[in-house]
């Protein structure tokens, strides 16, 4: 039998605030392009994020993040999935993020960050792009 | 890589899962879904240390309450100090293929216990309320050391029973006020449940709902197992305690009659009779593709030119002839 890769993302939304639409939104656009979608819901803590991330086998985490925490909760959920043995899983996120915050996560090792404005077919094409060939690598 | 260092790896991977590592364990179970070569080898390896988990199904309508039931047994069985595995299944959109998987929202106190592992899948086009690698990703649950593992399928209509051939006790739930449909599926899903939950009690009807179920069972042949029904709100944990109970009184049933044996080796038939079928299809196909090719033989049905029958008949005779 021949392999047949699908893309898994897990769709999470950390921290306290409740605006889950834009994660709603996104999750539908990536399943509606073919991906399989975790989609784990309201009020995450970095912990729960790796610790679903791990046991679903994902190869890409998106975390959509409205409460100005980012400069916070991306690191904490990098050091979550390392502290699991899990080193060099792509990370993109979605929310209202300022420009130099972007620049910072990027350098951090953040792949992507999407702010109001994004067309969900761009996220589909970065992920077409960055993630599909390691994929089916 | 040489296919040594894929050999090592793959053993390697092996001692993993059976020292209960959740990254190589998650990685296999993917590797399995996604039909990577070599995966099924590693499963052969894990085999022999499988069938000390319990296997409960739970099954039953969409929106019947399914996951916010697995969330509370997981509860009930983590206080008992059982390891507890959870395959959650979804479906794939017949369209893009794509699926959302939502059934850990339900279960998300479980989330960061080391004790639980949840794993969702979705169907990818598999029929009977389960994904094709499902039985896979329980054995490797059940090498890792999972005492118990809850399987949830997709939300049933009818007819999609191959939970019954996965789980030792299977949970059909069923919400009151469904009416004559208790009726309509009365030869499908009802008839594998050992244990029938009516859920969403609260609501009118639920007492009806029960005496309709009832009398369903009455009209079974005599000598039939027992079936236990129970009311349950379990969005309020009412009622899991009895359901917990019914588990164990099923599993008492299955230790000892000969009913644990015969379903084990039902089990054992279904899961062979599974796989020949795949096997033989790919290698039919593998065949055809290396002659006049699939197309080419479905030209030739849909011009009448070969009738279906003898196009398969002659397909295997010569599958056969080859070994």
């Amino acid at each position: 039998m021949s392999t047949q890769r699908k893309i898994r993302i897990l769709v999470a939304k950390p921290g306290l605030d409740g605006h889950d639409r834009g994660a709603k939104v996104v999750a539908r656009a990536l399943a509606d392009a073919g991906y399989e979608v975790i989609y784990t819901g309201l009020h995450q803590t970095p912990d729960m994020i790796a610790s679903a991330a791990v046991q679903e086998a994902v190869d890409l985490v998106g975390l959509s993040i409205m409460s100005g925490a980012h400069m916070t909760l991306f690191p904490a959920v990098q050091k979550a999935l390392e502290k699991r043995g899990v080193k060099d899983l792509p990370l993109f996120g979605g929310g209202i993020v300022p420009e130099e915050d972007k620049a910072a996560l990027l350098d951090g090792g953040v792949n992507a960050i999407f702010t109001p404005g994004t067309t969900t077919s761009e996220i589909v094409d970065w992920i077409e792009v960055n993630v599909r060939p390691k994929v089916e690598g | 890589m040489t296919s040594d260092n894929v050999r090592a790896g793959a053993v390697s991977r092996v001692e993993d899962v059976l020292a209960g590592r959740v990254v190589s364990a998650a990685r296999l179970m993917r590797d399995l879904d996604d039909l990577v070569p070599g995966a099924v080898d590693e499963l052969k390896h894990l085999y022999p240390h499988t069938g000390g988990a319990f296997v409960l199904g739970v099954t039953g309508n969409p929106g019947s309450g399914k996951s916010t039931i697995v969330d509370c047994l997981i509860r009930r069985y983590r206080d008992a100090g059982l390891r507890v595995g959870v395959v959650a299944i979804d479906p794939s959109s017949p369209f893009t293929g794509g699926a959302i998987l939502g059934d850990r929202i339900r279960m998300q106190r479980h989330a960061t216990d080391e004790g639980v592992f949840i794993r969702s899948m979705a169907t990818r086009g598999h029929l009977g309320g389960l994904s094709r690698s499902t039985q896979d990703v329980i054995s490797v649950m059940d090498a890792m050391g999972h005492d118990l593992i809850i399987v949830e399928t997709v939300g049933v209509g009818q007819d999609e029973v191959d939970v019954v051939s996965t789980a030792h006790t299977s949970v059909v739930v069923v919400v009151p006020g469904l009416g004559d449909e208790i009726q309509a599926i009365k030869a499908g899903i009802l008839e594998i449940a050992d244990i029938l939950v009516v859920n969403k009690a609260d609501r009118a009807g639920a007492d009806r709902t029960v005496a309709d179920l009832s009398m369903m069972l009455d009209l079974r042949s005599e000598g039939a197992p027992a079936v236990r029904i129970l009311k349950a709100v379990a969005i309020n944990e009412e009622g899991i305690a009895d359901l917990v109970e019914a588990v164990d009184l099923h599993r008492q049933d299955l230790d000892h009659e000969a009913e644990g044996r015969r379903r084990a080796l039902d089990r054992a038939e279904s899961r062979l009779k599974d796989l020949l079928r795949t096997l033989a299809l790919e290698s039919a196909l593998t065949r055809l593709e290396a002659g006049e090719g699939l197309a080419a033989l479905v030209e030739r049905i849909a011009e009448r030119k070969i009738d279906p029958y003898s196009a398969a008949e002659q397909l295997l005779a010569e599958l056969m002839g080859d070994s």
